[in-house]
């Protein structure tokens, strides 16, 4: 099939599933516990509503008497022009408080995969060229662990081994590069065990293929054989890893957040957690699922990219889990 | 929340272990595997610690030694007490029974949800088959903690809370799996024998199929117990989950925060305790792979 059909069926795809999503995220919200107008009540006069003409009032001006269909009909349009209500916390608009510590998350998040890249693609690579030697071994003890260790414990190991004793880099904060180091060293750990794992693995299974006996026949160097002709087709299932680990990234940066004290989606969602802000919670839902549909997308796309053979005709995106 | 390849690699075993059930060939091989006796070996000494907690621990796991805080290992306290005097080795033994116990009931309602919403798409076909897996699709859009987080906001921090909020975002993987594996078995002659002679639908599903799917759910449930540790350890540690005083790994994590630096002790052995449990779980499935699996014996 033409790409521009596939990217056409593969954009329109997108609609349903995000359509999905945001009744998900309008869902949560509906069938919380709590009357939103009381909420709003207290947040606009600093005291609980005791007056039920007043209550009701509100409940009329906000539409909350009218049937679900039609809040989620509102709420949806509204969000779709970039109005996700406002906080029950503090009343400011919910979608530019998404917004403005997303750099700070995305930040850490992108930090991450280049140090879970980092260490993965060295160790993965030289783990199948020297197959069954002691960095074979290491490797695979590496991603057992790397599997294991919960990085939030990771963190603090971390931070008592480099900032406190060692001295070399900061505890916590923002501000400086070496304040990223830690967060994203510990945050990239457990995505470069299983991009190590995944990159042995693929790398083993491709240096047994003809072309590179071929390749080796025709007299490249080691070097060219390894880094152009088996690495470039080990990475396939990679590459689609690597996508997928974005959510994976995402919500590990959330919980490293919290150790290094971070101004990130982290601390926005579980302050919001805390405070029952359901107008933050849903946008954060609606606002984090179209994020990841879009990621998928753009996954989807670069692998066709990367291996011309993918069969575009097979029909609808490929099947994530 | 396991990860695509494991799931596919699951999915394989499966197909690849039809009509093997659990016999004697399979456990002679689990015997000779290495990986998984280092797993099930770790796997059982957490699960006898949990269950012999009670009679084990030196002291209740809850009760404060007020002139005994933050002390370092003696014979009465033998890895020391925490902040508030309590006896870490008890609170310790306790928590595994938390931690393990959270993680096997989530297991429990995620593979309950995920084989009967899964065979009954596979097996029906039809609308059912795509609503449940255009559910699936969104669902496995999401990665599993931050939707969890939500629902965890929605419904309120609690030690149930976070159980139920793990198998919403949990069941659908495994969901697929299932009915992936029921679409291939429907076809079998097996299958076709027992309807020629009038078996039931649900005859035919409960007796003929399910058992087939038996093994390749056997190496999720391992791999999945590792995942949902770690998942409950972290939601407690965000103090989403159990609340003090009760003793949980995660939970522990969390009362050592503010003292980490100078009583870094308070959260090594928790996070020790944490990441062998799961290396024995991982390590475990790992293990059951191969051996169900002949095709995965890299």
């Amino acid at each position: 099939m033409h790409f521009r059909r596939y990217l056409a069926r593969r954009v329109l795809y997108l609609i349903p599933v995000w359509l999905a999503i945001s009744v998900l995220a309008f869902g949560l919200g509906a069938l919380a516990p709590g009357d939103p107008a009381e909420a709003i009540y207290f947040e606009t006069f600093g005291e609980p509503a005791n007056d039920e003409v007043a209550l009701e009032k509100l409940r009329e001006e906000l539409g909350l008497n009218d049937p679900l269909p039609v809040r989620y009909g509102r709420w949806v349009f509204d969000a779709i022009r970039g109005d996700l209500g406002d906080s029950y916390r503090n009343g400011l608009p919910v979608l530019p408080a998404l917004i403005s510590p997303l750099g700070s998350t995305l930040q850490l998040a992108v930090g991450g995969l280049i140090a879970a890249s980092l260490i993965a693609f060295p160790l993965g690579i030289l783990a199948a060229v020297k197959h069954n030697s002691l960095i074979d071994v290491l490797s695979r003890l590496f991603s057992l662990m790397g599997a294991a260790i919960p990085s939030y414990w990771l963190a603090y190991m971390f931070i008592l081994l480099f900032a406190v004793n060692l001295q070399w880099l900061p505890v916590a904060g923002t501000g400086t590069w070496r304040h990223l180091i830690l967060p994203c060293f510990t945050l990239g750990l457990g995505g470069a065990a299983l991009l190590s794992r995944l990159l042995r693995s693929s790398m083993l299974e491709v240096l047994g293929y003809d072309y590179i006996r071929t390749a080796r026949a025709k007299g490249l160097s080691e070097r060219k054989v390894i880094m152009i002709h088996a690495l470039r087709n080990a990475l396939i299932p990679v590459v689609t890893v690597m996508g997928n680990m974005f959510g994976f990234l995402i919500s590990g940066a959330i919980i490293v957040e919290t150790v290094f004290a971070r101004p990130g989606l982290g601390r926005l969602i579980i302050e919001a957690i805390s405070f029952r802000d359901y107008p933050v919670i849903q946008g954060f839902v609606l606002f984090t699922g179209t994020a990841f549909v879009l990621v998928s997308l753009v996954v989807d796309l670069s692998y066709t990219w990367i291996d011309p053979q993918v069969r575009l005709s097979e029909g609808g995106p490929g099947r994530r889990g | 929340m396991a990860s695509s390849d494991t799931l596919t690699e699951a999915a394989e075993s499966g197909i690849a272990s039809y009509g093997f059930g659990v016999n004697h060939r399979i456990l002679r091989r689990l015997s000779r595997n290495r990986v998984a006796i280092v797993g099930s070996l770790i796997v059982t000494i957490m699960v006898g610690l949990a269950i012999l907690g009670p009679v084990i621990a030196p002291h209740p796991p809850e009760k404060q030694f007020s002139g005994h805080r933050l002390e370092s290992p003696s014979q009465g306290f033998l890895l020391g007490t925490d902040n508030l005097g309590r006896d870490m080795l008890s609170r310790l033994l306790f928590g595994a029974r938390i931690s393990l116990g959270m993680a096997a009931l989530a297991t429990v309602v995620i593979v309950t949800i995920a084989v009967s919403v899964g065979a009954a798409a596979g097996y029906a076909g039809g609308i059912l088959d795509d609503l449940v897996m255009r559910l699936v699709d969104v669902l496995l859009a999401f990665p599993g903690l931050i939707l969890a987080l939500a629902i965890i906001g929605i419904l309120g921090p609690s030690m149930f809370n976070v159980i139920i909020s793990l198998a919403i975002v949990s069941w659908a993987g495994y969901a697929r799996l299932v009915r992936g594996l029921v679409l291939e078995i429907r076809e079998r002659a097996f299958v076709e024998a027992a309807f020629a002679i009038g078996a039931t639908d649900a005859r035919i599903v409960i007796r003929h199929i399910l058992p087939n799917v038996i093994s390749p759910v056997i190496v999720l449930v391992s791999l999945e117990m590792g995942t949902l540790i770690l998942a409950i350890a972290g939601l407690n540690f965000l103090g989403l989950g159990v609340q003090p005083p009760t003793a949980e790994w995660g939970a522990m994590l969390n009362q050592g925060r503010p003292f980490f630096q100078s009583e870094p002790q308070l959260m090594i052995y928790p996070g020790i305790m944490i990441s062998i449990t799961v290396l024995g779980f991982n390590l475990l499935g790992d293990g059951l792979r191969d051996v169900l699996d002949p095709r995965y014996n890299k």
